[in-house]
């Protein structure tokens, strides 16, 4: 290890800085993917994974990705909802890789709704 | 890369490790990978959270949950239910009072809500055995600081006008001792860190260190450039093998980054730290003594002045602090003068960390403004007095401290307040007494952990302590004469005018403030026979009431054999076989064994 100089605390800090952020809850946004019997059967499990190598790849540290139960709609599983600070919550259906990422390049990193995957905009809320 | 989506945290305190943390975390890691989430969860091992009573602790982050009393069995269920699908498991939620639903995340239970960490701050939230965990909450911005942007005189100005104050006890402010020491003519400084914490009862230097080696070895440095010292000493207790080995390993990690040892982040400063495991004697938490200590020698104190600053370690000026003050140096070197000054009271500033213990609800460690009360401390925080006992004192600081009841509740807590009421802050040792603690018998073990630690080297002490503690032992066995109380008032205020050092000089401070305010039960205890608490054993004995069913419980539990009886027939102890340890009382089903005054 090169003995660290004055400003090279910064770097280690910056690397650091998603550790910090999901222990401190600091989030602009939070992706949930639903995760019931259900949802799991329906390959929710796979979502979930390819949406966290996308959160990584973009160096997403103010977005929290999390699961839950069963939304409810076991027809149309999988499904997640996506909540942006200050908006409404907005629930996303019969999904797949593709569109998991799809959705987190437009919605939460361009702020635009995906509307053709998207069931609902101010569903019940989660949390 | 892929991001990990969730952190577990376990609490590996001593306190957590000792109910089993270890092997949840093992399970834990086991039933991770088993499904499948290895590459989304990670599992952090961190310093002690301080509610123990609830250990084993596991946190999930992020949403903040805190799940309590966790054991390998549940482990499977956690991590399907809660780590796969995202359902918080209410089992293992904190359930704050019978009929209560249970409080899921951490911030809306009562013991953490009240709490404000400074000090403590990184304590639940990242792993002390990682100095990247550490620089990533801000972890050496302070030293940073200090060494880029700051003159020596800057940042000894900077902690005089935070107002901190020594967190040893006696409180004398910092920020001047360090001037002191500066300003002490010499080429060779040294620096010390006083981790000799020796109070039955107090932990808080332990868990400091044990859950954030790194605020302390900052602030050290920091101390070391304001005041042109050179080396820093940090003396631990060997009875601390956790705290010292996590220390070990931040010293060594710091070293390998550039921030401690040759040339501090090329700066041209050089401040190597050493550890010095002390033997666990009480008196070496006295300044004189511990130097003596690690100079390698007996360690007694020696009379003041001069003072360290001027005459310490080897003859040279040393400036000593305890361990929570120094890990309270580098939030207030980054975060300003100002922003420490705005909390606290008038003349005591920032927080203060009680260990919190005796006969209350949530043991544990806590960490509180100055300037709350002592209610607040007991009853929001600490859940009120265990088994719905009444209430009767608060044992504050220790052997050197005092007893405070019901009438300072409200009393505010800082150091003046404190020494006001007849207590001291001391180092931070609160021990909660119930109306089931006998006064007698409280002040007479302080006095013999005292007694016990004495180093011998000045009369009053040495003898004193004994004549007193003597006395003691005729009072709660019941032999005590007339005078006796009078003898005790006159041995205790010589004790404490001619000891040579701190130990001695308040060694008589228990006896004193519960003759103060609990004079009557001494005088049951000498002049009627009688301990009103049922605690002494002389002094009372176990009956069985009529409401005894006969069932031979109690028969069959005690372990002298002293109860005898037959099946539905009330049943008798025996006297003079009775050991009193009180097994009969606790195990009845009807409530029908009593302790009563000697006839």
């Amino acid at each position: 290890m090169k003995k660290i100089k004055i400003g090279d605390l910064e770097k280690i800090r910056e690397k650091a800085r998603r550790t910090s952020s999901l222990r401190q809850n600091k989030a602009r946004a939070r992706i949930t993917v639903h995760m019931g019997t259900c949802g799991i059967a329906a390959g929710a499990r796979k979502i979930l994974t390819a949406l966290l190598d996308e959160v990584g790849q973009n160096n997403l540290d103010d977005v929290i990705v999390t699961t839950s139960g069963c939304a409810g709609l076991c027809s149309r599983e999988p499904m997640a909802t996506v909540e942006i600070e200050d908006e409404p919550p907005v629930k996303y259906v019969d999904l797949t890789n593709e569109k998991i990422k799809e959705i987190l390049n437009e919605h939460i990193i361009k702020g635009n709704i995906v509307k053709e995957y998207a069931l609902a905009i101010g569903s019940e809320r989660t949390h | 890369m892929k991001e990990y989506r969730l952190h577990t945290l376990i609490c590996a305190g001593t306190g957590c490790v000792a109910c089993g943390a270890l092997d949840v975390k093992e399970e834990l890691e086991k039933e991770i990978v088993k499904q499948g989430l290895e590459d989304e969860v990670k599992v952090v091992t961190t310093g002690c959270q301080g509610f123990c009573e609830r250990g084993p602790i596991v946190i999930v982050q992020p949403g903040d949950i805190f799940y309590q009393r966790v054991s390998k069995e549940d482990i499977p269920h956690l991590v399907e239910e809660h780590l796969l699908k995202g359902r918080p498991v209410k089992s293992l939620m904190y359930v704050p009072g019978p009929e209560k639903p249970p409080i899921p995340t951490m911030m809306d239970i009562g013991f953490f809500k009240h709490q404000r960490l400074l000090v403590l701050k990184n304590r639940g939230r990242l792993d002390p055995e990682n100095i990247e965990e550490y620089i990533g909450f801000d972890g050496y911005r302070g030293l940073e600081k200090a060494l880029a942007e700051m003159t020596p005189e800057e940042i000894i100005k900077e902690i005089k006008d935070s107002g901190l104050r020594g967190r040893g006890g006696a409180g004398f402010p910092t920020g001047l001792k360090w001037e002191l020491c500066r300003k002490s003519p010499d080429e060779i400084k040294y620096i010390v860190c006083n981790g000799d914490e020796g109070d039955p009862g107090a932990f808080m230097d332990r868990s400091i260190l044990e859950a954030d080696p790194h605020a302390v070895i900052e602030g050290m440095i920091i101390g070391g450039k304001a005041i042109g010292a050179h080396k820093g000493f940090i003396y631990v207790r060997n009875e601390y093998p956790l705290a010292v080995k996590r220390l070990k390993i931040a010293l060594s990690q710091a070293e390998e980054y550039g921030l401690l040892g040759k040339d501090i982040l090329g700066t041209g400063f050089d401040f190597p730290i050493e550890v010095i495991q002390g033997a666990g004697a009480f008196v070496c938490g006295e300044e004189t003594a511990l130097l003596k200590s690690v100079e390698g020698k007996v360690g007694r104190p020696r009379p003041r002045p001069p003072y360290p600053t001027e005459k310490g370690l080897w003859g040279k000026p040393t400036n000593i602090n305890n361990v929570e003050t120094w890990a309270n140096v580098p939030a207030i070197i980054l975060r300003s003068a100002e922003w420490f000054s705005s909390i606290g009271t008038e003349k005591s500033k920032g927080t203060k960390i009680f260990s919190l213990v005796g006969k209350i609800n949530n043991t544990g460690l806590v960490e509180v403004p100055m300037g709350i009360t002592l209610r607040e401390i007991v009853f929001d925080i600490g859940g009120g007095i265990a088994d719905d006992e009444e209430f009767k004192g608060v044992q504050l600081g220790g052997p050197s401290g005092g007893i405070l009841t019901e009438e300072h509740l409200d009393t505010s807590v800082d150091y003046e307040s404190l020494t006001e009421a007849g207590a001291i802050m001391g180092s931070g040792g609160m021990v909660v007494l119930s109306e089931n603690d006998c006064m007698v018998d409280t002040a007479r073990y302080f006095l013999n952990f005292i007694q016990e630690e004495s180093c011998g080297k000045c009369t009053p002490c040495r003898v004193g302590s004994k004549r007193m503690l003597e006395i003691l032992d005729r009072i709660v066995e019941g032999r005590a004469e007339e005078d006796d109380l009078k003898k005790l008032k006159i041995l205790a205020e010589k004790v404490k005018k001619y000891s040579l050092c701190g130990l001695g000089q308040t060694a008589p401070n228990p006896v004193l403030t519960t003759l103060r305010y609990f004079e009557d039960e001494y005088k049951a205890h000498i002049e009627e026979k009688r301990c009103p608490a049922k605690v002494c054993k002389n002094l009372f004995k176990y009956v069985i009431t009529d409401r005894c069913t006969g069932c031979t419980f109690c028969v069959r539990n005690c372990p002298t054999d002293a109860i005898e009886g037959e099946v539905g027939n009330k049943h008798k102890i025996i006297q003079e076989d009775c050991t009193k340890c009180g097994t009969c009382l606790e195990v009845c089903p009807v409530d029908a064994v009593e302790a009563v005054d000697n006839e």
